[in-house]
């Protein structure tokens, strides 16, 4: 198999993706409803009891340009790590249903190496996810959730790396879990601790406050880097030691989806694929 | 050319405590046209995973055109057509959407793979199906679009795992003239799973499996005059109640 050949390969599996999304516009909705109606409720709802300030002694915490934001301007950070989180969960799904439906056998009896094509379509779901935080962000603007030109940018990156830790380790569930049924006892005991147990919501330094314990439970969340990464990222910084975390659970998610889908050693070995 | 399409060595596979395959020696050379009959359970998808690398073989060797399977997939996989028992086209896309999408999980160029699908498409006169959603077509033109598309980046070995499964009369009997046609016309070593006796195509090649064990792997006439049986039915009652 030559370069071009991979290349191929790669743009019709992102090619795919891309028109299931065209054809699944409600899916397309639904994962931009779920963020507003936090915002648009949630947020707003506790706009007026609470705004979020710098916290003392630990400037490497605030990106904003401001010492005190209010409450909607701190969460859509989160929000849009949630898009992501959920559209990796709903990729992993899908993978399931594919698996229960035989249509994932398509794509791993293709001669291209299966770390390629599970990469390949990896990066597929992740641009889809990329697209709906795009949309997120022309609607919150409507709540004065206004970023600098520059974050609009810097952001990109920023959203391709922790979508790609989420979705490796929403690939690597689908590969563990033997039936679609399954699937839901999963996303709670994955999706509901990730995200309240993260940044998204409230500082950490806010939970430090009530619960040592829970505080280190939260700083070590993949899902709190993936916030941290993508809030910096929206005022054009970078969060190194977000970036590292995310940057290693993208490796180890991925190592172990890739395992999952092994011929010889994986999860799919022991159920029929 | 090694003429050898398959070559299967001591295959053994086991899901947990559950020997689902059991010592499986078979070969298949370019232009043969083997009907692989079992029960349902007999072990037929299993074997068809293992030829296709779903999951790796723990015992013994699958070569396909002299490539091990195992050692050497891409060269071996980029060999296989295959239509498997549960239909694997996306329902949402149209036809061409989905041939293109084949095409390109075989590294090929989007208008040489569909030049060549649309012939196909032609020759079994469904070229107007092309641009429809696959969701409008009805389940005999759905498995054959799934034939043409297996064949789409002309392998040499077409792997069938019971494709005429929920499909009518009319186009069963299209589907087996199509696959016969296409054995004698173009050499394509041809491995059919199924459990329908009337698909035992008499002048080909018959492997009888049953729980996990191949009883009878030769010609459906050396088979009949071997046994003294006149007939497929009564030979597989033969071998599997004995």
């Amino acid at each position: 198999m030559s370069i071009f050949q991979f290349y191929l390969c790669f743009k019709g599996i992102v090619f795919r993706e891309s028109l299931r999304f065209f054809y699944q516009r409600e899916r397309f909705f639904s994962a931009l409803i779920r963020p507003l109606v936090w915002l648009a409720i949630f947020a707003v709802g506790f706009r007026s009891l609470l705004g979020v300030s710098r916290p003392l002694g630990q400037p490497e915490n605030w990106p904003y340009p401001i010492s005190l934001i209010p409450y909607e301007l701190y969460i859509a950070a989160g929000l849009i790590a949630m898009i992501q989180l959920f559209n990796g969960m709903q990729s992993s799904l899908s993978m399931v249903y594919d698996r229960e439906m035989g249509s994932m056998r398509t794509l791993l009896v293709s001669p291209f190496p299966r770390s390629f094509l599970l990469i390949s379509k990896l990066v597929a779901g992740v641009s889809v996810s990329i697209l709906q935080v795009f949309a997120f962000l022309m609607i919150a603007l409507f709540w004065d959730i206004e970023l600098p030109m520059i974050g609009y940018i810097t952001v990109v990156p920023a959203l391709f790396l922790s979508g790609m830790m989420l979705g490796a380790l929403g690939m690597f569930l689908s590969s563990a879990i033997k039936q679609l049924e399954n699937f839901a006892g999963v996303m709670n005991f994955v999706i509901f601790p990730m995200f309240f147990a993260s940044s998204a919501l409230y500082p950490l330094w806010k939970i430090r406050e009530s619960s040592e314990i829970l505080f280190y439970f939260c700083s070590y969340n993949p899902f709190t880097h993936a916030v941290e990464l993508i809030r910096f990222s929206l005022y054009g910084q970078l969060n190194e030691k977000s970036l590292i975390f995310v940057f290693i659970f993208l490796l180890i998610f991925l190592m172990l989806a890739i395992y999952g889908y092994d011929p010889s050693k994986g999860f799919v070995v022991k159920k029929k694929v | 050319m090694n003429s050898q399409a398959l070559i299967i060595k001591t295959l053994d596979h086991n899901f947990g405590n559950l020997k689902a395959l059991d010592n499986i020696n078979l070969s298949l050379k370019q232009g043969d046209y083997s009907i692989l009959l079992g029960l349902n359970g007999a072990g037929k998808t299993t074997l068809f995973s293992l030829i296709t690398r779903l999951y790796d073989n723990q015992t013994g060797s699958i070569e396909i055109f002299s490539h091990n399977i195992k050692k050497n997939p891409s060269k071996a996989l980029a060999n296989i057509g295959v239509v498997f028992q549960q239909p694997t086209i996306d329902l949402d896309l149209t036809v061409e959407q989905n041939l293109h999408y084949h095409a390109s999980l075989h590294g090929m160029r989007k208008n040489v793979a569909l030049d060549n699908a649309l012939t196909e498409l032609k020759r079994q006169n469904m070229q107007d199906i092309f641009k429809k959603k696959v969701r409008e077509l009805s389940g005999g033109q759905k498995r054959r679009v799934e034939i043409v598309r297996a064949l789409m980046h002309k392998p040499k070995l077409l792997l069938l795992d019971e494709p005429t499964v929920g499909v009518d009369i009319e186009n069963r009997k299209l589907i087996v003239k199509h696959v016969r046609n296409l054995c004698a016309e173009k050499k394509i070593a041809v491995l059919w799973a199924t459990h329908l006796i009337d698909e035992v195509d008499q002048e080909g090649k018959l492997i009888i499996l049953h729980k996990g064990k191949v009883l009878a792997n030769d010609t459906v006439k050396n088979i009949l005059k071997n046994t003294k049986i006149k007939n497929v039915s009564n030979a597989f009652d033969y071998f599997t109640k004995n």
